[in-house]
C-alpha cells in the first residue's frame, strides 16, 4: 500500500481535443507499487486519459501530481524522467527496426550503458521469445509477441509506474494469461501499474483497486473484489444479468 | 568512427576529386550540365532530410530555392558582395524554414504536403506585389562577373560542386547522428517516438531547416549564374517535384541515393528528351509511375539486395 505521497495523483482533470471535451473532473490515485485498473467501454476516454498522464496531450483543467510534484507543462520526456512509462494502445512498435532496437529505444533517454544492458537481459529473461527473435523486424512478430515487445520496451526505461493501454486487445487467452502473470511479476518487484482495459474480468482479477470510467467521468471506484460482485458492473460490463 | 562511416567519407572524397578534375576534360556546355547536376544533387539531398529521414512529404523545395535566389539577388542589388549574399541566403532560408515549421509541421501526410506546396505560390504572390523591392513580374538582374565565359563556367561549376560536397558531408554526419536516428523513429511511428521521449517537434523542425539551408544557397548561386531571375523561373513547381523523383529513384533515406538519382534523371533528360521535346512532361510522369510500381525503394536498394542477397534479416 502507499506510504507518503502517492506515486500518481490526478485531481479534477479535464481534457479534450480542440473544441471537443472528452474528460470531466477525473480524480484518480495510484500508490507506490499498487496495481490499479481503469475499466470502461470503447470511447469512454481511457486512452485520452493515458495520453494526458504521459504528457502527449495538454490538460485544460485540474492537475497531475507525480511523487508530490506538479507536472504542469511537462513534456513526455519529463514524465519519463519522473519514472512514468506509457505502453500505448496498439503496441506502436517501430516496424522496420529489429526487436532488439525497439527494446533499446525504451532506454532512449538513459545513458547508463551497463545498466541498460542489464535491463535488456532482464527483459529477455522475462520474455524468452523476444530473445529468440531479437534480430527480426518487429513488424513480423505475432500480436502477442508484439505486446510483449511493447511491454519490454516500456520496462527498459526502469519505470516506477507503467501505464498500460489495452493489454488484451486482439490477443488469444493463452497469451493473455502469460502476460498477466508477467504483469504480476513486474508489480511484485515494486513497479506500480495503471492498467486500462476493456476486458473487465481480467482487469479486476489482476488489480487490487479499480476505477470505472464512463463517458469521460469516473463513475465508480473501489476494491476490485467489491466491484466484481457489484451487480451494476456485472450487468454493464460483463453481460451477466 | 566505424568502417561504414569511413567508407562514406572516402567515397565522398574520391567523387569530389574526380569531379574537381572535370573542367580539364569537359567543354563549357558539359560543365553547364554538370553544374545543373550538382545543383539538383543538393536539392535532392536536402529534400531527403525531411522527406526521406523524417517521412514528411515536403513540396517546399521550390519555395526555399526561390527564397534563396531572391534574398541573394536583392542583397546584391543593394551592393552586397556576392559570397556574403550567398551565405545570407542560406541563413535566411534556414530561419524561414524554422518559422514555417512552426506553422505547418503539426500537419501530417497529405495535409502537410498541400500546405508545403502552397508556400511557393505564396512567395510568388508576395514577390509580384512588391515590385519596388523585388522587381515584381519583371524580374531582377544580377551583376555580371567580369571574367571570361570559360572562367565563369568553371567558377559556377566549382561553386555548385562545393555546395554539393558540403551538403553530402552534412548528410553523412546527420544520418549517423542521434538526430538522424530520431528522425527515422519519427518516420516509422511518430506517436511511439514521442512517448519514448524523442523531441519530435524539435527534430522535425531541424530536418525542415536542413532541407532549406542548402537549397537556399543553391538558389542564390543559380541567380548569380544566370544573372536574371523572375518568379515563374525560381518558384517553378518542378523544382519541388524533380528532387523528390531523384530521391525515390536513387534510394529514399540513403546518403548517396539522392545524388545518384540526380545524375540518373538528368542524364536521362539530357540524352533522351532532347529528342522528345513535346512529351517532356509526360515522360516525367511516366517515370514516376514506373518508380512507384517497380522500384519503390530506389536503385540503391536494388543494388543492395543483389549484393547482400534476398531474405536477409538485419
Amino acid at each position: 500500500m502507499s506510504v507518503g505521497a502517492p506515486k500518481l495523483a490526478i485531481e479534477r482533470l479535464q481534457a479534450g481535443y480542440g473544441d471537443v471535451q472528452v474528460l470531466w473532473d477525473i480524480t484518480i490515485e495510484v500508490g507506490t507499487g499498487e496495481l490499479v485498473c481503469l475499466i470502461g467501454s470503447n470511447g469512454a476516454g481511457k486512452t485520452t486519459l493515458m495520453r494526458c498522464i504521459s504528457g502527449l496531450l495538454a490538460i485544460t483543467a485540474g492537475q497531475i501530481v507525480v511523487d508530490g510534484r506538479s507536472m504542469a507543462q511537462a513534456t513526455p520526456a519529463d514524465f519519463l524522467r519522473a519514472g512514468i512509462v506509457h505502453v500505448p494502445e496498439g503496441r506502436r512498435l517501430f516496424s522496420a527496426m529489429s526487436v532488439r532496437d525497439n527494446l533499446l529505444m525504451g532506454a532512449y533517454l538513459r545513458d547508463d550503458k551497463e545498466r541498460i544492458a542489464e535491463d535488456l537481459d532482464r527483459v529477455y529473461a522475462m520474455f524468452p521469445i523476444l530473445a529468440e527473435r531479437r534480430r527480426q523486424d518487429a513488424g513480423t512478430l505475432s500480436g502477442g509477441e508484439q505486446q510483449m515487445c511493447a511491454l519490454g520496451r516500456g520496462l527498459m526505461a526502469r519505470p516506477s509506474l507503467v501505464l498500460i493501454d489495452e493489454l488484451s486487445l486482439g490477443l488469444a487467452p493463452r497469451v493473455m494469461e502469460l502476460l498477466s502473470e508477467r504483469l504480476r511479476e513486474i508489480n511484485r518487484s515494486g513497479v506500480a501499474v495503471l492498467l486500462v482495459e476493456q476486458d473487465v474480468m481480467n482487469a479486476l482479477e489482476l488489480a487490487t483497486r479499480a476505477y470505472v470510467i464512463d463517458q469521460g467521468r469516473v463513475t465508480k471506484a473501489g476494491l476490485s473484489a467489491s466491484l466484481a460482485s457489484d451487480p451494476a458492473i456485472r450487468e454493464a460490463y460483463m453481460g451477466i444479468a | 568512427m566505424n568502417t561504414l562511416g569511413m567508407k562514406s567519407w572516402i567515397a565522398l572524397a574520391v567523387v569530389a576529386v574526380l569531379l574537381a578534375a572535370l573542367p580539364l576534360v569537359g567543354s563549357n556546355y558539359f560543365l553547364r550540365i554538370a553544374t545543373t547536376v550538382c545543383m539538383y544533387a543538393v536539392m535532392a539531398q536536402s529534400w531527403n532530410f525531411i522527406g526521406g529521414l523524417a517521412g514528411y512529404p515536403s513540396f517546399a523545395t521550390a519555395a526555399f530555392f526561390g527564397f534563396g535566389a531572391y534574398t541573394s539577388a536583392i542583397l546584391q542589388n543593394h551592393d552586397a558582395p556576392m559570397l556574403l549574399a550567398w551565405g545570407s541566403a542560406g541563413l535566411a532560408a534556414f530561419l524561414f524554414a524554422a518559422f514555417l515549421g512552426g506553422a505547418i509541421l503539426h500537419l501530417r501526410g497529405h495535409y502537410f504536403a498541400i500546405a508545403s506546396l502552397i508556400i511557393a505560390e505564396m512567395l510568388r504572390e508576395i514577390v509580384n506585389t512588391l515590385p519596388d523591392f523585388t522587381g515584381g513580374g519583371k524580374g531582377l538582374n544580377l551583376p555580371f562577373l567580369r571574367i571570361s565565359v570559360t572562367a565563369q563556367a568553371q567558377f559556377f561549376f566549382y561553386a555548385m560542386l562545393a555546395l554539393a560536397i558540403l551538403c553530402t558531408g552534412a548528410a553523412i554526419v546527420i544520418h549517423r547522428s542521434k538526430l538522424g536516428f530520431g528522425l527515422r523513429c519519427i518516420q516509422q511511428n511518430e506517436d511511439a517516438a514521442s512517448i519514448l521521449g524523442v523531441n519530435a517537434y524539435g527534430y522535425k523542425t531541424a530536418a525542415f531547416c536542413l532541407s532549406a539551408v542548402f537549397v537556399g544557397v543553391a538558389g542564390a548561386i543559380y541567380a548569380s549564374w544566370v544573372n536574371y531571375i523572375d518568379p515563374p523561373d525560381v518558384f517553378d513547381v518542378l523544382l519541388a517535384i524533380k528532387p523528390m523523383v531523384m530521391v525515390l529513384l536513387g534510394g529514399l533515406g540513403t546518403i548517396f541515393g539522392p545524388p545518384l538519382g540526380a545524375v540518373i534523371l538528368l542524364s536521362f533528360e539530357e540524352l533522351v528528351w532532347r529528342s522528345f521535346l513535346t512529351v517532356h512532361a509526360a515522360a516525367l510522369g511516366f517515370i514516376i509511375v514506373v518508380l512507384v510500381l517497380f522500384l519503390p525503394n530506389g536503385i540503391l536498394a536494388l543494388v543492395r539486395e543483389r549484393l547482400v542477397g534476398r531474405g536477409t534479416v538485419t
